[in-house]
């Protein structure tokens, strides 16, 4: 569903971000992408949504290839995608609806369907009634989920998350977390950047480890490798 | 398209200070185009009205008959660039004279005025060359003694003419590019002021296409406000004009006011258009 192969990112300014890294991400699979600042992990988002392509190497996005991609077809593949940011990037001067209508609306989805989908996702992330608030009166878990509505409002296969517990309190965290969770168990696939060492702990879930531009630990590989010496 | 159209309003009235700024910016630059355009379609008009005067007088004997005259008339006005050649008679040119130099009226006696056809010419026909060509034509006619037409005046004049033409064109080709950049930045600042916005459009899918469609719509709109409210300026502008200085002027007719309007709109589409396009190339 998504796979790296040998990626490697020079940005022409500040130099190499990622250097060869390789894995895949299957259908449905939730997946942290943990390491420092600066380690390459939003690098690894912002190819995965085709925002960058890479110096060298490719990246395939539901059947989408960064080495080919015509730059119209890429507003078609983010309509497959949900993003989430660490700063939720809402509409300061739009509701909570009308944010999330917003997501509809650019993909020119016809008026009639607009509302019942909208209800249909504040409720998904427990804000059913707080439809006509604008972000400022919301607190910053609310926002997030509003972010989170709008990514999901167009039913992609893939969340894809950069830090998005990073400006939250911990009980804000813990409640989107188990957003994610649940989003994650209706099908979707998750991929969340976190530094929140704490968080990627306390679940099972995979954890992909990124030094330095490196790829320096996966556990899903370290999974098999296990097996294969057992 | 109503979802752009719904957009376009909608900037509107989520920054009606940016909005007013613009229309007002653009409304101004047009003003200045428009004040320039009015000036030179005054001294357009004013030299038509000298043009209509230029003449050319055939003089014929003074014993020629009446009949010859209007034979002659007959001929003259047959020539497809002359519009009217009329028979003037020694009463006629006395009368004549008498009114245009009034303080010598007793002095004139109508044996001293001598009859001629007065010929003038269709617009269009009336530059210095094709004056002389006609000149020459009707001076070659049996009866005609002399023809007199103000050469020299009608080369001056025409000169005057193209002065003015190539002058205006090009001060107007320098206010419509002033005005167009002016215009650009303005929408530039529209642009950069929902930058956020333009950012998230493009995060969950929107199309260029679908992004660019609200500020085209927003310029065309801000140009046709602007543009309105630049010709009501000049309006102004020129009855001021016209009570303190207390002459006449033309105003632009309804073609041409609308043609200004859809000019300030089409500038607003296309400082529009360069504006949003170097955005998205940039993000």
């Amino acid at each position: 569903m998504i796979r790296l192969d040998k990626v490697t990112k020079i940005y022409p300014r500040s130099g190499p971000a990622l250097r060869e890294v390789s894995l895949r991400i299957a259908k449905g699979e939730f997946a942290f992408l943990t390491g420092p600042s600066g380690a390459g992990k939003s690098t690894i988002l912002k190819l995965v949504y085709m925002d960058e392509r890479p110096t060298t190497g490719n990246i395939r996005v539901s059947g989408y290839n960064s080495r080919d991609i015509k730059r119209r077809e890429i507003p078609k593949l983010r309509r497959r995608l949900g993003i989430v940011f660490q700063d939720f990037r809402l509409l300061e001067d739009r509701t909570a609806e009308a944010n999330v209508a917003f997501a509809l609306e650019v993909t020119g989805a016809p008026r009639s369907t607009i509302p019942g989908k909208v209800n249909r996702v504040l409720s998904q992330v427990g804000l059913a009634s707080k439809g006509t608030a604008y972000p400022r009166e919301l607190s910053g878990g609310e926002q997030q989920r509003v972010a989170i509505a709008r990514a999901l409002v167009n039913d992609p296969f893939v969340l894809i998350a950069d830090e998005p517990t990073g400006n939250l309190d911990d009980r804000a965290t813990r409640g989107i977390f188990q957003l994610l969770r649940e989003i994650n168990a209706s099908g979707t696939a998750v991929i969340m950047a976190t530094h929140d060492l704490e968080l990627v702990r306390r679940s099972d879930y995979r954890t992909i480890e990124l030094n330095h531009g490196e790829l320096v630990f996966d556990s899903a590989e370290a999974a098999k490798a296990a097996v294969e010496v057992e | 398209m109503t979802v752009s159209f719904r957009t376009a309003i909608s900037a509107f009235r989520r920054s009606p200070l940016l909005s007013a700024l613009s229309v007002t910016t653009i409304a101004f630059s047009l003003f200045a185009f428009g004040l320039f355009g009015l000036v030179a379609l005054n001294i357009r008009a004013a030299l038509q009205r000298v043009e209509e005067r230029v003449e050319i007088r055939a003089f014929v004997a003074d014993n020629a008959a009446v009949e010859r005259m209007v034979s002659l008339s007959e001929e003259i006005g047959g020539y497809p660039e002359v519009q009217t050649a009329d028979v003037i008679t020694q009463e006629q040119a006395l009368a004549r004279a008498r009114k245009e130099l009034g303080e010598f009226k007793d002095v004139f006696e109508s044996q001293f005025m001598p009859q001629s056809v007065d010929i003038k010419l269709k617009p269009g026909h009336r530059d210095p060359a094709n004056v002389r060509a006609v000149a020459d034509r009707v001076r070659a006619l049996e009866g005609v003694e002399d023809v007199r037409f103000g050469e020299e005046w009608i080369t001056q004049l025409y000169r005057l003419r193209n002065i003015a033409g190539v002058a205006g064109a090009t001060l107007g080709l320098a206010f419509a590019v002033v005005a167009m950049i002016i215009i650009g930045a303005t929408i530039r600042m529209a642009v950069l002021a929902r930058s956020k916005e333009i950012s998230i459009m493009r995060l969950v899918g929107a199309t260029n296409g679908f992004i660019r469609r609200p500020f085209l719509i927003e310029g065309f709109l801000k140009g046709v406000l602007g543009g309105a409210l630049a010709l009501t300026l000049t309006w102004i502008a020129m009855r001021v004009l016209e009570r303190y200085l207390n002459f006449e002027t033309t105003f632009f007719d309804g073609h041409l006011a609308m043609l200004g309007i859809l000019f300030g709109a089409l500038l607003g589409l296309l400082g529009s258009a360069v504006s949003v396009g170097r955005h998205l190339r940039r993000v």
